[in-house]
């Protein structure tokens, strides 16, 4: 292990957590890798637990560079079950092979959430001796062996959909079972493929990236990345002017759009290659990359946030966390406030308030990691 | 004396599938399909508001998701009482059609090819194409530095006589695999111009589309489609030709069932009574039309406990994973008591058989004259391939039109109040084939959601009677010329595009209540 847990924590609990985290770790993992001034490839075991794939799809949807470009330029590619050659006894002994042979140097990619119940029997990959081995015992088994984590997807990163109320199989996300590696989280449903590669390139090259208190790198999911700061039908909330049904104009508020508790630049980046993002589509944003998406009953993707509901601006801010734990501990909860402020008071937009307002979202975002740390246990 | 052989995982599929064959005398003898995890959606939608569903649905597959929410909508739009305009039937076929075609395009090149091409032939590389000669050296930079993964992932393979001979075929096909990337990329793309991003697009409700057309959307589109349009006319197809060629035996390894169905494939009115891809089953060589009351699922080698032979509507599902017997949570649906297979194959010829479409007729008229085969020869492993890239072409021809009959300035969306009660289902075709999703709706809230899919057809267990299911049948007779490389199996089972996340997707493993969907 390259460092202690204890050792990770603090790091991970300072502001500059990546830059110091990646001092510790970067020269090792270049001599491992076989990286020399930063050119070489990562080697990446990519393993999948409860997912749709979704995520190695979204990933190969990338432009710049190409699949084939990052396959060749950026990682080694040992194990990724949709694109990989090997398949059955050919595909385990690639794993076995890493876990024995190259531990502590390679990065193990997971997608997927890892059932708990029923021993793990909920998602079984592979034999071992002719025993079904468990996602739960490969990532046992392949954490201890892989110098750090990249959760890819909300199902990783926090659980999303196989977790969401009543969560059948007890599904649980990534961090929740290897406790001893340090773990990038890149959220999304699915996360852009830039996320990806950009995190697995800054790694290579840099080191990891800064990241925030729920482990995202704050170049892609820094609160300065807030949909509703960013979003292009901003203009129709400063003017009050709300799309009331599904293709009409306006800003997606009242449709339900979570906008304003979401964190990532997909507002200004676009997808699939720039053509589009969620928004402007006019399919208002579902905050697929918080650790409430897809939410619990009762916070319907289409109702609007329950900030709407309090009338007016001194108790909203009051209430700011209150109203981020009825969400589920979302982060952000003071820009959700901030929405509410201008949809009530329908004012110009003005930058001093938003500046104070990012000040308390900082705040907040730890107020509410923590609510959401505690309520995972339930 | 039989041996068995277990292929775990089989990769290159979307989802976990254990395949495990009993082998004598070089061929199968016996075949087992299982998947191998479970998730719950169904569980996780209940008393959740009805609007979330086609979301929710989506993340059920995410190679497939739009034939989810497609299926979801279509459910919507009977439980809400709210018919699309006119717009909105077009856009969801424009934006489904672009999935068909990104699936088709990564099922045969990303997910299969590797069965056939050898990439090794890339060391051999003499021309000038600037992707191919960086991967040449690519892996010969890995192998020349002894490096175990070089070549990863394309290698480790299994390893055998197995892959094509001609090296500038091979070359051919590695650079093809190239431009399938790319292609499928563009698919991606050409979907999120209406749908904000692929994969899980944001615009599919109820009563229609959240999205409106726009003329630089359209042309965006048009223009995109030209393109790969051209890619499947000409490489996509031919490639698929030049394999079948190579491979002529897979003309009959593989030779599926022989009953297939489809239950209409993108609607060309709404309410749905015609559809571009037609309705109907072919049933010991008879032609039938299509009665959904006519589905029952059993259970008796499903890890179930619940009675066997419901109708869907009144389905139930008690889990029971450690039921003596039981080896798969597919349940096992039958037709009238039949094993049905679907998927292109099916909608091909049924389509064929129908003569529903002139320029579907005359595409496996041209292919089956270029391979000098009859159309007994579909029914095989290279049959689904084939019917699945002609099946792409008829389809991209058919998107030229559905983008003409778009009207700018028409509305996309028809305004719904969610009902206290209702009920509704969405029966329809996605790239692997038929799917039905079916909701039930209680004081607002979704009391009760199932989906029947495509892979829960194919890859079914046995049924009561022992028969085999789609999977297991065409594996059977199928050679293995070397037991610690059971290649040829694995192609069978790849050439029906296995979708397990969508297969098994019914499970609670809290208690053992009884689930019941009566619709």
């Amino acid at each position: 292990m390259l460092i202690t847990r204890k050792k990770f924590l603090q790091v991970f609990s300072g502001s500059i957590a990546g830059l110091a985290l990646s001092n510790l770790w970067l020269p090792k993992l270049l001599g491992a890798a076989d990286v020399k001034n930063g050119k070489g490839r990562l080697p990446i075991v990519w393993f999948q637990g409860q997912n749709c794939s979704g995520c190695p799809v979204s990933f190969i949807n990338t432009e710049y560079p190409s699949a084939d470009e990052v396959l060749i330029e950026v990682i080694t590619l040992e194990y990724n079950p949709t694109i990989m050659a090997g398949t059955g006894d050919v595909a385990v002994a690639v794993l076995e092979r890493m876990a024995s042979e190259e531990k502590g140097k390679f990065i193990l990619v997971v997608d997927g959430s890892i059932p708990i119940e029923a021993e793990g029997n909920y998602c079984n990959v592979g034999e071992i001796n002719g025993k079904s081995v468990t996602a739960l015992e490969w990532m046992q088994i392949l954490g201890n062996a892989a110098m750090a984590v990249v959760a890819v997807g909300t199902c990783a990163t926090w659980g999303g959909i196989p977790a969401a109320p009543p969560n059948p199989t007890k599904a649980m996300a990534a961090r929740d079972i290897i406790k001893n590696k340090p773990i990038i989280n890149i959220p999304g449903c699915p996360p852009h493929p830039d996320w990806i590669i950009g995190t697995l390139v800054h790694v290579l090259k840099y080191g990891i990236p800064a990241l925030d208190d729920l482990g995202r790198p704050v170049i892609f999911f820094g609160p300065d990345k807030v949909i509703h700061d960013n979003c292009e039908l901003r203009q129709y909330f400063d003017a009050g002017q709300f799309a009331k049904d599904f293709g009409e104009k306006g800003c997606l508020y009242e449709l339900g759009c979570k906008g304003p508790i979401a964190h990532c630049d997909a507002a200004t980046r676009g997808w699939n290659s720039g053509v589009n993002w969620c928004n402007r589509s006019g399919g208002p944003c579902l905050g697929c990359t918080e650790p409430t998406f897809p939410g619990g009953t009762g916070s319907g993707l289409y109702e609007k946030l329950p900030a709407v509901q309090v009338p007016g601006l001194s108790e909203i801010n009051a209430n700011a966390n209150t109203i981020g734990i009825a969400l589920g501990g979302a982060v952000g909860v003071a820009i959700a406030g901030h929405a509410v402020a201008r949809a009530i008071s329908n004012k110009k937009f003005n930058k001093k308030t938003a500046q104070k307002e990012n000040i308390k979202e900082s705040d907040s975002d730890n107020a509410a990691e923590q609510t959401n740390t505690e309520g995972e246990g339930k | 004396m039989a041996e068995t052989i277990v292929i775990d995982p089989l990769t290159r599929i979307e989802g976990h599938l254990k395949i495990e064959i009993k082998v004598e005398n070089g061929k199968v003898i016996d075949a087992f399909s299982s998947g191998e995890m479970f998730r719950g959606i169904e569980i996780i939608l209940r008393d959740r508001s009805p609007e979330d569903a086609p979301m929710i649905v989506q993340r059920i597959c995410g190679v497939c998701p739009q034939i989810h929410g497609t299926g979801s909508v279509f459910a919507l739009d009977e439980a809400f009482n709210a018919v699309p305009p006119k717009n909105g039937r077009l856009i969801r076929n424009l934006m489904l059609s672009a999935n068909f075609l990104q699936s088709h395009i990564l099922h045969f090149y990303l997910l299969s090819a590797l069965d056939f091409v050898d990439i090794t032939a890339i060391l051999g590389y003499k021309g000038m194409d600037s992707k191919l000669i960086k991967v040449k050296e690519w892996v010969q930079a890995d192998i020349d530095a002894g490096k175990k993964d070089a070549g990863a992932p394309f290698l480790p393979r299994y390893e055998g006589d197995f892959y094509i001979k001609d090296n500038d075929l091979n070359i051919h096909g590695i650079a093809s695999y190239l431009k399938a990337i790319e292609m499928r990329r563009k698919c991606q793309e050409m979907l999120a111009i209406f749908g904000g991003k692929m994969p899980h697009c944001q615009t599919l409700v109820g009563g229609g589309v959240a999205c409106r057309p726009t003329i630089d959307n359209l042309t965006a589109f048009r223009s995109r489609l030209s393109e790969i349009k051209t890619f499947i006319e000409k490489t996509y197809i031919p490639d698929v030709i030049a394999v079948a060629k190579q491979y002529t035996d897979y003309f009959t390894i593989g030779k599926g069932v022989g009953n297939f169905m489809c239950y209409g494939g993108f609607p060309e009115n709404d309410p749905k009574t015609e559809w571009f891809l037609p309705q109907g089953l072919l049933i010991d060589g008879k032609m039938e039309k299509f009665n959904p009351d006519n589905i029952a699922e059993f259970v008796k080698f499903s890890k179930y406990s619940s009675p066997t032979g419901l109708n869907p509507y009144d389905g139930q599902t008690v889990p029971d994973y450690k039921k003596d017997g039981a080896y798969s949570w597919l349940k096992s649906p039958r037709y009238n008591g039949k094993v049905v297979e679907v998927g292109p194959l099916a909608r091909m010829l049924l389509a064929y058989l129908n003569k529903s479409d002139s320029n579907i007729t005359a595409l496996i008229d041209g292919a089956l004259n270029a391979l000098g085969a009859g159309p007994e020869a579909l029914n095989s492993t290279l049959g689904r391939h084939a019917a699945r890239a002609l099946e792409a072409k008829a389809l991209a021809d058919r998107m030229e039109g559905w983008i003409d009959e778009i009207d700018l300035n028409g509305p996309v969306h028809t305004k719904y109040t969610i009902p206290q009660k209702s009920k509704g289902k969405g029966l329809t075709e996605g790239p692997r084939g038929a799917l039905g999703h079916w909701i039930t709706i209680d004081n607002y809230k979704i009391s009760n959601y199932q989906a029947v899919v495509p892979t829960t057809w194919n890859g079914s267990p046995r049924d009561d009677n022992g028969v085999l299911g789609p999977f297991e049948q065409a594996l059977i007779g199928t050679p293995v010329s070397d037991i610690k490389n059971p290649i040829e199996p694995a192609r069978v089972i790849r050439s029906f595009d296995p979708c397990l996340a969508c297969a098994v997707h019914v499970i609670d493993v809290e208690d053992d209540k009884v689930y019941k969907f009566k619709i």
